[in-house]
């Protein structure tokens, strides 16, 4: 029974933790979707989020829930200036020269934080952290809960976005069918721009939230990235359902693996799940056929 | 005689060494249909995407209404009001029927009128409003096309391009697509119609211009192009 519960705890644990990732893979997902460019700064990206959000707590006492959404504009605004200033030129280039470029961008961001924050674990001890809910048995942190109902309230944002505006559709069609975007005369370019910067609002806005949960240290930026193509992969390329469930699926199996054998091997596990999709189902849990 | 809608002078355009056009001029008058007709390969498409901005000619003149439009960018040439129906029916297959004809909405100052437009386009084209909330991409051939044309008039262009709008369609489908090419021009719009299907393009056109390897080498009222010898010949198999 002791261990049903402590199961049981695990898998709440991680379908909460699981948002988050969910919203940080939505971002590389995105502007993958749309431009078939892959984003190798994306945990970097993360990273600086969760620095900027500790700063915020740090300096001014602003909690990150409430930094987040001008944590979120300011990398919007990065992001369309990065895509527009410095990706464009290389969009139709090889893919190695795409990987380079985002490359050189992620050893940049990284080693500013270094230079900046230093290679200690700097993490937000806010009172929330000491409160909980408990739901019969199982009790739920606090900041886990904040952080995945707000992950949830910015995916439905993102969804209302992608369906319900002129932009978010816009942008859609052109992933959809480039020669026919042009030729309705949609600004490919600046729609490009756009998808970036909500790529990079996504992941930011994640990073302000993951802060309260993770402590960070410039070193996790690698880490996230390719947690970030774990979840996409197993999701299955390009498919925002599959980027947030393939989300709570590696929260959930990285907590069930802290339980089981313990959390240093959590990885072993959201690897041994990509393995197998890549086996079984190489689009993706949730991806289209493969090719399209 | 006043100025031409379209003027398109001295217009060049290569693929890397590959030259598509060479030297094409043409003429489009405010109120006509102009044929450019041509065997596959003569560079009709070239011309058409060259025209958008889509390919960035080389060399030469572009002016649309008065200004110069050559080498776009594209969706500038469309809010200049110039509108494109693609080759093979080009839609956003994931997006709606209805999503797709607002994507045609694209130029600014196509979006105060839209939902006038798009009443205009449901009547005109009943299939569609039957269809709206229907992926684009379960549309039958001649369901697309009518899509396609539709979400151009969404634009409220002045000067429609048509590149191939029968190409590997159904007979019945095809005379349909005549049809409604003619009624818009009736309607008032200008159109540029890019063809294989020499002899119906050049029956509904007022003029017609002959494209062979990049250049163009005959031109002439539609009427007169059919009965020449070369066209006969060459295109007709008379």
């Amino acid at each position: 029974m002791d261990f049903a519960l402590a199961f049981a705890q695990a898998i709440t644990k991680g379908l909460l933790t699981g948002m988050v990732y969910g919203l940080m893979a939505l971002g590389l997902s995105v502007i993958f979707g749309v431009m078939r460019v892959v984003n190798f700064a994306h945990g970097e990206i993360m990273v600086v989020g969760m620095y900027l959000a500790w700063l915020g707590f740090e300096l001014a006492g602003v909690s990150p829930l409430v930094s987040l959404p001008a944590i979120a504009l300011l990398f919007f605004a990065a992001g369309y200036a990065l895509q527009a200033g410095l990706i464009t030129p290389f969009i139709n280039r090889p893919e190695h020269q795409q990987f380079l470029l985002l490359l050189a961008i992620a050893i940049l961001l990284v080693n500013v934080c270094l230079v900046l924050a230093g290679p200690d674990a700097r993490g937000v001890q806010s009172e929330a952290m000491f409160d909980s809910y408990a739901i019969g048995p199982l009790v739920l942190d606090a900041v886990r809960v904040h952080a995945a109902l707000a992950a949830i309230a910015i995916a439905g944002l993102l969804w209302a976005f992608f369906t319900r505006t002129r932009t978010g559709k816009s942008i859609r069609a052109a992933a959809d069918n480039h020669m026919s975007a042009l030729v309705v005369g949609l600004d490919v370019r600046r729609l490009y721009a756009f998808t970036f910067g909500v790529g990079s609002a996504c992941v930011g806005a994640a990073g302000a939230l993951m802060i309260t949960i993770v402590p960070v240290n410039p070193f996790l930026a690698a880490e996230y990235t390719l947690l970030a193509f774990v979840i996409v992969i197993v999701g299955g390329l390009g498919s925002m359902t599959g980027a947030l469930l393939g989300g709570l699926l590696i929260g959930v199996s990285e907590a069930v693996a802290g339980l089981l054998l313990q959390p240093s091997l959590k990885s072993m596990f959201s690897f041994g799940l990509l393995i197998l999709v890549l086996l079984l189902r190489p689009q993706g849990l949730f991806g289209g056929k493969a090719g399209t | 005689m006043s100025a031409p809608l379209l003027a398109v002078q001295g217009l060049d355009l290569h693929y890397g060494d590959a030259q598509a056009l060479a030297d094409v001029s043409l003429e489009v008058a405010a109120g006509e249909i102009v044929a450019i007709v041509g065997a596959n390969g003569a560079g009709k498409s070239s011309l058409i995407r060259a025209i958008h901005g889509i390919e960035k000619p080389t060399r030469g003149r572009i002016v649309f209404d008065g200004q110069d439009i050559a080498g776009g960018p594209s969706h500038r040439v469309c809010e200049a009001g110039i509108g494109h129906v693609a080759e093979g029916r080009q839609v956003f297959p994931n997006l709606s029927v209805l999503e797709n004809l607002e994507m045609g909405a694209a130029p600014k100052r196509a979006r105060a009128a839209e939902r006038k437009t798009m009443e205009r386009v449901m009547a005109l084209f009943p299939r569609l409003a039957e269809r709206r909330d229907q992926a684009a991409g379960t549309l039958s051939g001649g369901e697309q096309q009518m899509l396609a044309i539709g979400r151009c008039l969404m634009g409220q262009p002045r000067l429609v391009m048509f590149d191939e709008p029968s190409l590997g369609l159904a007979p019945t489908i095809v005379q349909e697509v005549f049809r409604i090419v003619r009624r818009l021009n009736e309607e008032g719009l200008t159109i540029l119609l890019v063809e294989q299907n020499v002899q119906a393009s050049l029956r509904i056109a007022h003029r017609g211009y002959v494209l062979e390897n990049g250049r163009i080498e005959l031109s002439g009222a539609g009427g007169d192009l059919l009965a020449s010898d070369r066209v006969r010949q060459a295109y007709l198999g008379l």
